[in-house]
């Protein structure tokens, strides 16, 4: 018998059950982007039918980081950009927990920059959401790794001298096999982006454009949005890696010249998980690792039996 | 040092298998009845370069690598870099021979591979061998080598020829091979160790010398292993199945040991990008129900100081170990030092706590590691194993008992689903997993996936159910709640049995000597010397960093006229701690430090003693330094 039976439970929630009674109402500032990502979420978890204790949703430090105070679930609230190594830890030692991470760009694209290459390439079977607003909001508008070249703000008051970074694309490179932008001003698309990143079995990344009304006035809203999977002006292979890249590299360009694509740029279904990798090469138990520690008919195995021979 | 041991040191090039000649050698004298300790001197360098390892066999209990050695086997260094004279590095060709010569004893052995070794390039070598009284034997290991196997068997030649020299028997060492060696290497190489042995025994007159190996037995089975080791089979016999790293000596030796052996029993290792991202993934594996740890040297480990702080805050139990190695910065990474101490015990932002422990011993730090599984899982606080690449690569024999124990896989307190439904929850049925009002502080916690457990671990300042929170009250009930578990783990480790804290010498002893670590049994050895010296000493090994020991260090301090606190550092950081932790003894304890990249000989400390506390005289050199007490 499992000692968590949390997982697995199949039953039907409410979005309800998904909002901690004693924080109800989310504290980010009227307009932002952020309602849209715990909105989508919790559209996703309950008809997904996830129970809010068979999901671990990780953050990082921002606004972003808010979200678990916000979603009743089991949460980690950790350091800023390392939400992705505690997420992928977890996902191994406990794999049947639903594993979320969240953070904003310069948790993820900036000081965390280091995890997200590496919980791509390994190809974790998890769902990161990036709340990208192109700004550090929490410290009041300096200038972030995805802020446009030219972006003026307290701490680059004669713009900024750096392109911006390529979340898309860097996503591509480094390995993530499931990789979607979507935006807070279309909730629907959103929603089920996040089903799908969940039922992936792999790194699913969501550049998740949420809109920063306080400090990125300059910003669009996000609006309108064209969903490239739907739109006739797109031509591409979500599945085919080049075709994916060149549709991703116009996607990046677009945004800052005005225009919003969004939807799902990348799709590999066959790429193992790095938790099947593990396993077929005999490096991660069959039966998860914190199944054991509940089982007491387990017969834990002794250094003296292990190694002494091997020292006499 | 006695008459009766055998201080034999391989000197030869990174690469050239000294560390495998010399660990079969030492583990055949081990079973063959006697003690041994070993010392490895090693460059920061893949090929070449010089490097040696010493092994002390004794019929009496070894506690450190002793003083000087008597026996010196040079090999050649395959990967010897000969510039012309001025570089750095100088011509290393010789050196397997030149740079061994000042450590060894009157009267002592030399053999030399004379196949690639020329004695004449040592300036007044035959000078030095007649002063010294050394027995010279040149042998062109190289070409027996060659003749019957390959070059780099020379190593089993020089063995060979030892054993003919210093009267060991064969068979120990065929055993040995037998059992390490492939069959298509084994044949040849059984050749030459006997053509070896019987070409000496032959040629020389092998009682010109009296370097010979001592008879010794054994009460009951030993095994021969090194810190390292015991740190990985402690983690092990803790129900650890959760490693992440990232490679750095001298800690890479505890990560390779889980990383091979993980797989076989359901473990789990992964190599991760950088040490934050490492100590994170132990906290992540942790927090989802696992045994974990991670570990580094000194740079990884300053890496680690915001998970660090992330763990304690979250009360995630988790286990960090930390090999230290000469610094500041890149240092010297293949050489030893104690200069750490601070940075473990205070790295992370504000007011930040930790268990720390340095084993001194090789059993110490099997019995420690485990007490530090223990103490991290039972009060959800990160634990350190602190030690250095001395106690982390010495070899040396414990009784194979200390290893007989069951393993303990519990995960501390932690809850089961049935234990959670009936614990408190918040209004929305989140778990109250932070509970002001409960003993020793500690608040059980639930495990992701586990129905009725949800909770929010935060770095932030949180309410008993979890919720961010900055109001005073609360903030001043968790800090003195998080506090209140230091102050319970102190009583419980005070109320062992047993204590982490070793004792040598009389216990009248007018002075005192103190050290932490992996300096220890260098400390006892000169307390031995000193007494039979005519001197009384006595000495004190901490291992209990934090919570700090204060009772017992008082009692030994006050209980003694003076205390010469023994450290490898250069800024006396355990004295430094120990007076802030006693708040008074300033002017009764002085310091001899050693930072040069060598661990102590029992010897330094013994002059060090005799200079400081007999004839207070000043001393200070390259090799070891005094601070005086603050009242001088």
């Amino acid at each position: 018998m499992s000692a968590f039976s949390a997982i697995g439970e199949g039953q039907e929630f409410d979005q309800n059950d998904y909002t901690p009674e004693l924080e109800p109402q989310a504290t980010w500032c009227p307009g932002c982007g952020d309602f849209g990502v715990l909105k989508a979420l919790k559209g996703a978890a309950q008809e997904l039918g996830k129970s809010p204790e068979e999901m671990l949703l990780t953050t990082g430090i921002g606004c972003s980081g808010k979200l678990n105070s916000y979603f009743d679930s089991y949460g980690f609230h950790t350091i800023h950009g390392r939400s992705l190594p505690v997420a992928r830890a977890a996902k191994l030692a406990n794999p049947g927990v639903e594993v979320i991470a969240a953070g904003g760009d310069g948790d993820g694209y900036g000081i965390g920059g280091n995890h997200f290459m590496h919980t791509a390439r390994e190809n974790h079977d998890m769902t990161y959401i990036v709340f990208n607003n192109e700004i550090f909001g929490l410290t009041k508008g300096q200038t972030s790794p995805t802020s446009p070249k030219g972006h003026k703000s307290k701490t680059q008051p004669h713009g900024s001298a750096k392109e911006p970074l390529r979340p898309l694309s860097l996503s591509l490179t480094s390995g993530a096999s499931y990789i979607a932008r979507t935006a807070a001003v279309n909730p629907n698309q959103a929603k089920e982006i996040i089903k799908e990143a969940m039922e992936h079995d792999g790194f699913a990344h969501i550049d998740f454009l949420t809109q920063c009304p306080t400090w990125n006035k300059d910003a669009k809203q996000y609006v309108p949005y064209i969903d490239v999977n739907d739109s006739d002006d797109y031509e591409f292979d979500k599945t085919d890696r080049r075709s994916a890249a060149d549709m991703m590299a116009e996607t990046e360009e677009a945004l800052h010249e005005g225009k919003v694509l969004t939807g799902r740029f990348y799709v590999d279904e066959d790429r193992p998980s790095y938790g099947q990798e593990k396993r077929a090469i005999g490096e991660m138990p069959e039966e998860p690792l914190a199944e054991r520690y509940f089982d007491d008919s387990y017969e834990w195995e002794r250094s003296a039996d292990l190694f002494l021979d091997k020292h006499k | 040092m006695t008459d009766n041991e055998l201080i034999w040191r391989i000197a030869g090039g990174s690469g050239d298998g000294i560390a495998s000649t010399s660990q079969n050698f030492a583990k055949a004298l081990m079973r063959s009845g006697l003690d041994v300790f070993t010392h490895r001197h090693y460059p920061s360098r893949i090929r070449g370069g010089h490097t040696y390892t010493e092994i002390r066999a004794s019929s009496e209990p070894v506690k450190s690598r002793g003083d000087g050695y008597n026996f010196l086997l040079a090999l050649g260094d395959s990967f010897a870099r000969n510039p012309k004279e001025g570089s750095v590095y100088g011509n290393e060709e010789i050196k397997p021979l030149s740079e061994n010569l000042d450590e060894l004893h009157e009267g002592g052995v030399i053999i030399y591979d004379s196949g690639l070794l020329d004695a004449s390039e040592i300036e007044n070598f035959d000078e030095r061998v007649e002063e010294n009284n050394w027995h010279v034997y040149d042998l062109d290991l190289r070409s027996l080598a060659r003749e019957k196997g390959r070059e780099v068997m020379r190593n089993t030649a020089g063995v060979g020829a030892t054993c003919a020299l210093a009267d060991i028997e064969l068979e120990w060492i065929e055993e040995l091979m037998t059992d390490a060696m492939p069959e298509k290497i084994l044949e040849p190489n059984l050749e030459i160790l006997h053509e070896a042995y019987e070409m000496v025994t032959e040629e020389y007159d092998v009682d010109a010398h009296d370097v010979k190996v001592p008879e010794g037995s054994h009460d009951e089975e030993q095994v021969l292993l090194s810190g390292s080791d015991s740190i990985a089979y402690g983690s092990i016999d803790e129900g650890c199945r959760f490693i992440a790293g990232y490679p750095m000596t001298p800690w890479t030796e505890v990560f390779t040991i889980l990383c091979q052996n993980f797989p076989e029993i359901g473990g789990i290792a992964e190599q991760v990008e950088d040490e934050i991202a490492a100590a994170a993934l132990a906290i992540g594996a942790s927090h989802a129900g696992a045994k974990a740890m991670s570990g580094s040297s000194g740079g990884g480990f300053a890496l680690m100081s915001e998970p660090l702080g992330l763990a304690e805050m979250t009360e995630t139990p988790v286990v960090l170990i930390e090999a230290m190695r000469a610094g500041p910065c890149t240092g010297m990474p293949t050489k030893p030092e104690q200069g750490d101490l601070e940075h473990v015990l205070y790295t992370s932002q504000g007011d930040s706590q930790r268990v720390v422990f340095a084993p001194g011993t090789v059993e110490e730090a099997y019995v420690q590691t485990r007490r530090a599984f223990q103490i991290a899982y039972e009060y959800q606080i990160p634990t350190i194993i602190l030690y250095d690449q001395k106690l982390g690569g010495e070899l040396m024999n414990v009784p194979a008992s200390v290893f007989d124990e069951e393993p303990n896989p519990s995960l501390g307190s932690t809850l089961t689903e049935a234990e959670l439904a009936e614990a408190p929850h918040d209004e929305s049925g989140k778990y109250s997993r932070f509970q002001h009002n409960v003993e020793d502080g500690v608040s059980p916690r639930s495990i992701p996936g586990q129905k009725g457990g949800r909770f929010l671990a935060t770095g932030n300042e949180h309410t008993p159910e979890g919720h961010i929170e900055e109001s005073p009250e609360n903030r001043v009930a968790q800090m003195d709640r998080r506090e209140q578990k230091l102050n319970a783990i102190a009583d419980d480790l005070a109320s062992q049995d047993e204590t982490h804290q070793t004792y040598n010498g009389p216990e009248d002893a007018t002075y005192g000597l103190m050290t932490f670590g992996s300096s220890q049994g260098t400390v006892e050895e000169a307390v031995d010397m000193l007494n039979d010296q005519g001197y009384s000493v006595k000495s004190l090994g901490v291992s209990d960093m934090a919570p700090y020991p204060k009772a017992e260090v008082s009692e030994f301090i006050e209980s003694v006229d003076e205390v010469l606190v023994v450290e490898m550092n250069a800024s006396a950081q355990f004295r430094g701690l120990t007076q802030k932790e006693l708040g008074q003894y300033g002017e009764k304890l002085s310091s001899l430090l050693k930072y040069n990249g060598n661990p102590f000989e029992p010897l330094d400390i013994v002059e060090g003693f005799t200079a400081k506390i007999v004839d207070d005289e000043e001393l200070s050199g390259i090799e070891t330094k005094f601070v005086p007490a603050a009242g001088d």
